[in-house]
């Protein structure tokens, strides 16, 4: 597994745009480092402020979702009881395989996290605060929670909880599910988490990059997180980014960037490297260049071709290689890691992986066209009809490949396929979850 | 006082009563499990929506008022 | 009159153990997404459901019968505590268990919306310890079954019973773990994509 580059460090190719980068430090920074930078934990210790601020802000949630960060915390501080249980919850399951920028935000300034874990809690008032993470806690964010509680900056103990390593152990109700003993499996909604989640008390889950953001909007204010990014769409975000020519990167951009500027410019020239861009991970959308070529880092830009910018994996494929292969490989991934809890989703993702790889093989143009019947039947037979938004997703992923590299179904339909590099170009771990005991 | 029929998809199986018994409003999928119209029940409709529910052999079926939001991502 | 309330109970006894048996075996065939044949669906649950509610019908003729009929003193309360019964204490004692196991499993599916699933299904799953006791309870206190043609339909009912509850086990042996179901429907779909293809040729 190669390890993911900052390229967002002061100094470093990113510092063009003025305001970044807010998140990453060039090398991670201990308690003592952190707390020369930005001072202590900034307590507002009257409530609604931080929410207010937020809102103004327009921080949304950076996991994925987008959701607006202060509706959460309005609604968390509004639930329950006054006296009662409360809960936050900080995700850095990072389940998204492509995406790496959780890890690097938690290994370079994980003070950031915990400062807004911290400043979160107290705002909905929890009882109660969680760190969910991917891997097992690295040294950086042991020493941080020690750190911290020997100098009393911690208002609330934190639990921290590995996730495993499946696709949805970072979904909401999943994340809720495995804090309360139970496996990393979505629940069915309504209750939503934010009325009752863990234990039954009302839970705010949050991604620890929205966090971060918190924690330096408590410091600076609305109108400094505002100084970049679009009038809807404000702040900055980071990104994974794939590039053939490069290693895999992570980036933070402001919203509103050409993805030419964060995926490479697109012209009659250079496009010869680059065939198509994804954007948003694998439940993202597969963008045609040089179509999307002007196309910026921000959902009202992107839902012009139907994207959204999710958690922020961009990844340029090389004209090289196979979209198609690419498309069915991950699809495959998708379909295996299906919590195999509701019909829909259970009967169909396996086949419309199935029936991806068969357009992949070179089965013949009437072949083709029976099995992309099937498959446009059953997108739209699982759209919508499980307990969570995987199948949505992988619904997206898919139909954007039918349309992106329909010329190449086309070629694999005559025994043809354009690719010249048969190894595989987007990242899946290794290991599919074969028991129960791979979900806890 | 607008009431939508939703089904828990993780508690159904795939018994399809909901089907026979309001087949207006619940259309079984090529695997057997039931496409609900998320429209309002008509007022019509209401006391066959309600039986509906209560012969649901794993109570998946349910009877919400007005629009609740779905699944979070 | 006693006569009458005895030959009474007697003959709802023996109703109440046929119904019973039908409950189970729809209770299992509903479990099973069974049909009855010319039947749709919903019968097989409306069916489970309102036969058990006939059953506790015959079976509060069956014990009223018995308690008003003064030849022998069963009090009333023996029908749900057992044991407390001077008369043929042991087999009528089997019988109150298996009402109040009927009870329990009526009860929680009424309240079955408020109730925690898991509760429900541990509560329903006792109709298993539930019949056998209350077979139990007819053969021991009923001389009717224990010769002639009552004997062979008791034992038929019994034999109905453990098929269709092999039946049942067989399924549950068969059952794919969730964490497996991924992978079964893709081995499904391999095999069942193999045998469609059969003829086409690949270039």
């Amino acid at each position: 597994m190669s390890t993911a580059v900052n390229e967002s460090a002061p100094g470093g190719a990113a510092r063009h745009h003025a305001g970044l980068p807010r998140l990453l430090p060039a090398a991670p920074e201990d308690l003592h480092a952190h707390l020369a930078r930005y001072g202590p934990t900034p307590y507002q210790r009257r409530p609604g402020v931080l929410i207010a601020a937020v809102e103004t802000a327009g921080l949304t949630g950076r996991g994925g979702a987008a959701f607006p960060v202060y509706r959460k915390l309005d609604v968390v501080a509004r639930a329950g009881l006054r006296q009662g249980r409360k809960v936050v919850v900080a995700n850095g399951a990072e389940s998204e395989p492509a995406s790496r920028k959780d890890e690097m935000l938690l290994r370079l300034a994980p003070n950031l996290v915990l400062d807004g874990l911290q400043l979160a809690a107290e705002a909905v008032g929890a009882t109660e605060a969680h760190l969910y993470l991917h891997y097992a806690p690295g040294p950086q964010i042991l020493r941080a929670l020690a750190e911290r509680a020997s100098r009393g900056l911690d208002r609330l103990g934190v639990t921290v909880t590995q996730a495993p390593p499946r696709f949805l152990a970072g979904q909401e109700t999943a994340v809720v599910n495995r804090l309360g003993g139970g496996p990393a499996l979505p629940t069915f909604q309504p209750p939503r988490v934010t009325e009752r989640g863990l234990g039954g008390a009302p839970t705010l889950v949050q991604n620890v990059e929205t966090l971060a953001h918190l924690a330096l909007i408590a410091r600076y204010g609305p109108r400094w997180f505002r100084a970049v990014g679009t009038g809807d769409e404000p702040g900055s975000m980071l990104t994974t980014i794939y590039r053939p020519d490069t290693k895999a990167h992570i980036r933070e951009a402001a919203i509103g960037t050409p993805l030419s500027a964060l995926l490479g410019a697109i012209d009659g020239a250079s496009d010869g490297g680059v065939q198509a861009w994804l954007v948003g991970g694998y439940h993202g959308t597969w963008l045609p260049v040089p179509d999307a070529a002007g196309v910026t880092l921000d959902n009202a830009s992107l839902a012009r071709f139907g994207a959204a910018a999710g958690a922020g994996v961009l990844a340029a494929l090389p004209s090289d290689r196979c979209g198609l292969t690419e498309t069915a490989r991950v699809t495959g991934y998708l379909a295996a890691e299906s919590a195999g809890q509701c019909g829909p989703c259970l009967n169909g993702l396996p086949r419309i992986a199935a029936a991806l790889a068969e357009l992949a093989g070179f089965k013949g143009p009437g072949h083709r066209r029976r099995t992309v019947a099937d498959l446009e039947r059953w997108s739209g037979l699982v759209e919508g009809r499980g307990a969570c938004h995987h199948p949505d997703g992988t619904v997206r992923f898919v139909r954007s490949a039918l349309t992106t590299f329909a010329p190449e179904i086309a070629r694999h339909a005559r025994g043809q396929c354009s690719a010249t590099e048969r190894r595989p170009y987007l990242p899946l771990p290794d290991g599919l979850p074969a028991r129960e005991e791979d979900w806890t | 006082m607008a009431e939508n029929l939703r089904v828990n998809p993780i508690q159904c199986t795939g018994h399809g009563v909901c089907a026979e018994l309001l087949p207006e409003l619940v259309t079984l999928d090529e695997w057997g499990y039931p496409i609900i119209d998320p429209r309002p029940v008509p007022p019509a409709l209401d006391r066959d929506a309600r039986r509906a529910v209560a012969a649901c052999p794993t109570l998946a079926l349910r009877l919400l008022r007005s629009e609740q939001p779905a699944r979070s991502g | 009159m006693n006569t009458a309330f005895w030959y009474a109970s007697r003959a709802t006894g023996i109703v109440a153990l046929l119904l019973l048996t039908a409950v189970l075996v729809l209770g299992i065939l509903v479990n099973r997404q069974g049909r009855l044949p010319g039947l749709p669906r919903f019968a097989v649950t409306d069916l489970h459901r309102n036969l058990s509610l006939l059953s506790v019908a015959f079976i509060a003729v069956h014990v009223l019968t018995a308690v008003a009929d003064t030849y022998v003193h069963i009090p009333l309360v023996s029908a749900v505590i057992p044991f407390a019964s001077g008369y043929e204490r042991f087999w009528l004692g089997l019988g109150a268990v298996s009402l109040d196991i009927m009870l329990a499993m009526i009860v929680t599916s009424l309240l079955r919306g408020r109730l925690n699933r898991v509760l429900w299904r541990a509560v329903h799953l006792l109709a298993y310890a539930s019949w056998p006791i209350a077979f139990a309870h007819s053969i021991g206190s009923s001389k009717d079954l224990q010769q002639g043609w009552m004997l062979i339909l008791a034992i038929g009912c019994a034999m109905i019973i453990v098929a269709a509850v092999i039946w049942r086990l067989a399924h549950a042996a068969q059952q794919v773990p969730r964490a497996g179901r991924v992978a079964a429907v893709f081995a499904q779909h391999t095999a069942s994509a193999a045998r469609r293809h059969r003829g086409t040729v690949a270039r």
